[in-house]
C-alpha cells in the first residue's frame, strides 16, 4: 500500500501568473515569436534580393507600410530585450575560473555588452548610417 | 554510454542565441530605419548585391540567417510548451522542419545571387 501521493496542481496555461519571476521568464520567451517572424522576413528579403533590383526596391517600399513599421518596432524591442537578458545570463552559463577564484560575473556580462556595442557601431558605419 | 541527439539541437541553439543577441538588434535597426523612410546607403540594391555576391558575404548572411532560424525554432518549441501546448513532438517537428526549409531556401537564394 502506498500512501496518498503528493500531487502539485500546475495549471498548464496560467502557471506563470503565480510569481513575478515566472512572468519575467515568459516575457523573455515571447520575444522568440517576434524574432522568429523577423527571421522569416530575412529569408523573404534574400528571395527579393535574388530576384533583381526591381524586386528589392519593391521590398524596401513594402517595409514602409504602417503595419511593417509597428512590426519592426516590436521586433527591435524584442531583439534588444533578448540580447540584454542573454548577456546577463552569460555570467551564470559560463563562469570563468582562474586559479581558486572566479572572474567577477559582471565583468563577463560587461565584456559581452562592450563587444555588442562595438559590433553594432561597426555594422551601422559599414551600412552608411553615419 | 547512452547516445543523445540533444547536442545536435543544443549547439545550433546556443550558437544561434549568441548570433541573435549580437547581430539581430543592429539588423532590425537598419530595416527599421528603412521602414521609417530613411533607407541606409548600405541597404541599396548595388551595395546589398555586392555584399551577397562574394563568398565571405554569402557565408556571413547564411550563418546569421540559418543559426537564427534554428535557435528561434527551438525557442518557439519551448514557448509553445510553456503556454500549455503539450503536443511537443508535433511542435518540434513543425518548427525544426520550418527552420530546415528556411535554411535551404536561404542557401538557394544566396547561390542565385
Amino acid at each position: 500500500m502506498s500512501r496518498k501521493p503528493l500531487v502539485r496542481e500546475v495549471p498548464p496555461t496560467t502557471w506563470y501568473f503565480r510569481q513575478p519571476r515566472y512572468l519575467r521568464y515568459m516575457s523573455r520567451e515571447i520575444t522568440s515569436i517576434f524574432i522568429g517572424a523577423y527571421c522569416v522576413l530575412l529569408v523573404v528579403a534574400l528571395h527579393r534580393l535574388s530576384a533583381g533590383p526591381a524586386a528589392w526596391e519593391g521590398f524596401l517600399q513594402a517595409l514602409q507600410s504602417p503595419a511593417s513599421i509597428v512590426f519592426q518596432f516590436l521586433c527591435l524591442v524584442a531583439a534588444i530585450y533578448h540580447a540584454a537578458t542573454w548577456f546577463n545570463a552569460t555570467q551564470k552559463a559560463m563562469p570563468i575560473q582562474i586559479g581558486e577564484d572566479f572572474v567577477p560575473g559582471n565583468l563577463i556580462s560587461g565584456a559581452h555588452y562592450v563587444v555588442w556595442a562595438v559590433l553594432s557601431v561597426v555594422v551601422l558605419y559599414l551600412a552608411g548610417v553615419f | 554510454m547512452a547516445k543523445s541527439h540533444k547536442p545536435l539541437v543544443w549547439f545550433p541553439f546556443a550558437a544561434g542565441g549568441t548570433v541573435i543577441a549580437f547581430c539581430i538588434p543592429v539588423i532590425v535597426v537598419l530595416t527599421f530605419l528603412a521602414a521609417l523612410g530613411h533607407v541606409p546607403a548600405g541597404l541599396g540594391y548595388e551595395k546589398m548585391h555586392a555584399f551577397a555576391t562574394n563568398w565571405l558575404g554569402k557565408l556571413i548572411i547564411f550563418g546569421v540567417v540559418a543559426l537564427s532560424l534554428w535557435s528561434s525554432a527551438h525557442r518557439l518549441r519551448c514557448t509553445c510548451y510553456d503556454f500549455g501546448l503539450r503536443a511537443d513532438t508535433m511542435a518540434a517537428t513543425a518548427f525544426y522542419l520550418l527552420a530546415i526549409i528556411g535554411s535551404i531556401a536561404s542557401a538557394v537564394f544566396l547561390l542565385r545571387i
